[in-house]
């Protein structure tokens, strides 16, 4: 396959969802069965995808294939020189698995929504959303500059709002939609001011001459704290994105929208971006940029699942384990674990799509009940979901022979190698705690909502297996949890062909001394393919970490479920009795921290006094202003009026009065008579004549 | 013997004058205020003969003054024939009492 079929296909996969899109939304309204269209499109793509990833990593896995063009040509402007923006894309390994899972996913979710969403008042609408959404996300993951990236970015977040705000006759769902949108604002504004320090810098959007310059010992400012701040700013977007602590709140509210879209968008793959955002930019993050990122990775994702240990809605516990799960790929790349971060976002985008899509097809099998108190004993009723959701459980609670054990295990690996290395202990063990309580509140979720009896009967009663649309989606994905797909060696993930060939840690190319020492024995120079990155004493340390991480990890999880079962399934201890001993602490959980609160009492309280102080300056101050210059305009013009009156009419008047007074009193020489006239003629002439004196 | 000069000629066409313009003023009768009128062409005669005898003008002055006796004679015609139609109308040639114009 050559460079400029590779380009063609990503290209035509790029741009069929976006066709499915507009003629979906164009003539969906006429054509109800449309919406087969927008499906056919992106099974297209999906195939697309599969033949460019097979030969990519078949024929080609270590060339990475870039096209790009030259799309405006500002020529040489004041201060900077000559300008020129590229758009373009690059294809390597990352991308063409991204594409992969991205298109699987969406595809997958597609066949899902048919049955899901079937009778909803905008069913076309919605799949053509689906569109835009995946159009969307394939640019973030196949461009090769800044701005693109930011450019489908923002379409991500708007298709994201669209979703969020599909029944937005539901004011909760409107306000979601809305909270999104601006919390992920927030996040972009430094992710903006980041990529303009960037192309201040270096003239450029793209990221390979980007970081050449930089590999050149070209960085901005001159100041290696300006590259920090610059990494942390681009992150700063992965933050909002990713829901990383503190922008974290919007994702459970975007549970309001229909849960396919919580599985495709809001679990596997937009969450992700933020992710493939800080892999992208991951070569020029320095020492202390990534120690930022760890330390917010691991926060967000203790605080994330102290959150989910608590929650009662189906949706909202997988939505805080999803924030807890991106809290782990953040933190592990910020200790450096590349890799496994990488790996991690691809099993992670499986079963919790398959998570997610279970609670759809429970949910729709409950209609439309969402509170797990009100459900339990649907392992009967719901075989296939029940088998497929405990599969995707086992995954992500990191137990052996899943595809979560082994990308888990990897970061947990990751963090007590980087624990070691650096003497930051607080970082694995926040790992190790997550990975406990994941494991308790997935197991939480699964018991109390497929084991025990039945608590509301009527739902129970009428519940039953969704259809086959539904189901096979469910299948597939909870397949992908399996071990076999990554690795033959279900303890190690080094064996596997994804770890050893197809993703390999990029090479860093910030200046030596802002690195950490471990990642400092690196090749100096652009190209990022089989070199090392890491240095000896890292390999060595991650080699003794590997063990003591896989065991703590399968000690720890088997600990949470263990418990779980105990509290819920077998009901040794009374959960309540324990919730009510602690119940400080189970409330702080149960109300997720008080963060909307603390936002609430902060940033929206203070924005709305801000507006009520401005209001009060408006009313106060400028319309003051504005009647007090009434009254004066009035005041002089009232002043006007009685020189007016008086004075210029005085003065007319007299005037009038005068030419009447003169014309009354000449009046009576006027006879009409020739002969008076005649008179005067003549007395003027003698007049006249006396008056200058001729003689 | 007083020798009788131009001074003697203009004073008396002075008087004539003098008395043309009284007679145009006083008099209420057009006819009488067109007689006036003569007096003073025949006035301006008398000037123009005697500038022409005594202001070494040639011929000049009495071939102006024949003038004037033409234009004089041609204007009675067209006066009277107009204060003959005033009396048709109103039935009188008062000059101040024809005054339908002012209204």
């Amino acid at each position: 396959m050559t460079e400029s079929l590779f380009t063609i296909l990503s290209i035509i996969i790029l741009f069929l969802p976006l066709l499915g899109f507009a003629v979906v939304l164009l003539l969906g309204k006429r054509l109800p069965k449309l919406y087969l269209f927008e499906i056919a499109v992106i099974s297209i793509t999906f195939l697309l995808s599969v033949i460019v990833m097979y030969f990519k990593l078949a024929y080609s896995i270590d060339r990475d294939i870039i096209a790009s063009f030259n799309w405006i040509t500002i020529g040489a402007a004041p201060l900077s020189g000559v300008l020129n923006i590229e758009l373009g894309i690059k294809i390597d390994n990352v991308t063409v698995i991204m594409l992969f899972v991205v298109n699987l996913i969406s595809m997958l979710v597609h066949i899902f929504s048919i049955e899901y969403m079937r009778g909803d008042i905008r069913y076309n609408r919605y799949f053509a959303y689906l569109g835009l959404f995946t159009f969307s996300m394939l640019g973030i993951v196949v461009t090769h500059n800044l701005l693109m990236m930011y450019i489908y970015w923002e379409l991500v977040g708007l298709s994201s709002y669209l979703l969020i705000g599909h029944w937005f006759e539901k004011k909760s769902a409107a306000d979601a939609a809305k909270k999104a949108f601006i919390v992920n604002r927030i996040g972009d504004i430094g992710m903006f001011i980041g990529i303009l320090i960037l192309f201040t810098q270096y003239k450029t959007f793209t990221f390979d001459k980007i970081f050449y310059q930089i590999s050149q010992g070209n960085i901005p400012f001159n100041s290696e704290a300006w590259l920090t701040a610059t990494g942390i700013l681009i992150f700063m977007g992965a933050v909002g994105k990713s829901a990383q602590f503190p922008l974290h709140v919007w994702l459970p509210d975007a549970m309001e929208g229909p849960t396919p879209v919580s599985a495709l968008i809001h679990a596997a793959t937009m969450v992700a971006a933020g992710v493939f955002l800080v892999t992208r930019v991951f070569v020029m993050l320095t020492a202390d940029a990534m120690l930022v990122i760890a330390v917010v990775g691991a926060f967000t994702s203790l605080v994330a699942a102290t959150i989910a240990l608590t929650q009662n809605d189906i949706k909202k516990v997988l939505a805080y384990s999803t924030v807890s799960q991106l809290g782990y790929m953040i933190m592990s790349l910020g200790v450096g674990a590349y890799v496994f971060a990488f790996f991690h976002l691809v099993t992670h985008a499986f079963f919790k799509a398959c998570l997610f899509l279970g609670s759809g097809s429970v949910i729709h099998a409950m209609h439309h009940e969402q509170d797990i108190r009100n459900m339990g004993g649907l392992r009967k009723k719901l075989p296939l979901t029940y088998a497929t959701f405990l599969m995707s459980t086992i995954a992500i609670s990191g137990i052996p022979l899943t595809s979560g054990f082994l990308s888990k295990d990897g970061i947990l690996a990751g963090t007590l190698a980087f624990g070691k290395l650096t003497g930051h202990w607080l970082i694995p063990i926040i790992g190790f705690t997550v990975a406990a309580m994941t494991a308790f509140y997935m197991f939480r979720l699964v018991i109390l909502t497929f084991h025990g009896k039945p608590r509301d009967h009527h739902k129970y009663d009428h519940a039953h297996e969704s259809s086959w649309v539904m189901v096979a989606p469910l299948v597939v994905l909870a397949a992908l949890s399996i071990f076999i797909w990554y690795t033959p060696n279900p303890l190690s993930p080094d064996a596997g062909w994804f770890m050893s060939s197809w993703v390999k840690t990029p090479v860093t190319v910030v200046p030596e001394n802002t690195r950490f020492e471990f990642m400092q024995s690196a090749v100096q120079g652009g190209e990022s393919h089989g070199e090392i990155v890491h240095s000896p004493l890292y390999t060595e340390t991650m080699h003794w970490a590997h063990y003591p991480a896989m065991i703590m990890s399968i000690v720890l999880a088997g600990f949470g479920i263990l418990l779980a079962f105990t509290l819920y399934q077998w009901k040794k201890i009374n959960a309540d009795k324990i919730a009510d001993r602690i119940k400080p602490l189970y409330n702080f959980s149960l109300n997720k921290w008080y963060l909307d609160e603390a936002y609430d009492a902060t940033a929206i309280s203070g924005t709305i006094s801000l507006a009520k102080i401005l209001s009060w300056f408006d009313n106060k101050i400028v319309d003051g202003a504005v009647n007090g210059s009434a009254w004066l305009g009035r005041f002089v013009s009232k002043i006007s009026g009685l020189f007016d009156t008086y004075v210029i009419d005085g003065f007319v008047n007299f005037t009038a009065f005068f030419s009447g007074f003169i014309g009354f009193a000449l009046r009576k020489i006027h006879t009409g008579k020739v002969q008076t006239y005649l008179v005067f003629v003549v007395f003027a002439v003698i007049i006249l004549l006396l008056f200058f004196k001729p003689f | 013997m007083l020798q009788v000069g131009l001074a003697h000629f203009l004073v008396v066409s002075a008087i004539l004058f003098s008395l043309g313009i009284y007679g145009i003023i006083t008099r209420k009768n057009a006819v009488m205020v067109l007689m006036g009128l003569e007096l003073i062409l025949n006035a301006a005669n008398i000037n123009f003969v005697a500038f022409s005898k005594y202001g070494n003008l040639g011929i000049n002055g009495q071939i102006v003054a024949l003038f004037v006796i033409i234009l004089a004679a041609a204007e009675a015609a067209i006066a009277l024939a107009i204060v003959l139609n005033v009396y048709k109308t109103f039935a009188n040639v008062n000059v101040d009492e024809i005054n339908n114009l002012k209204d």
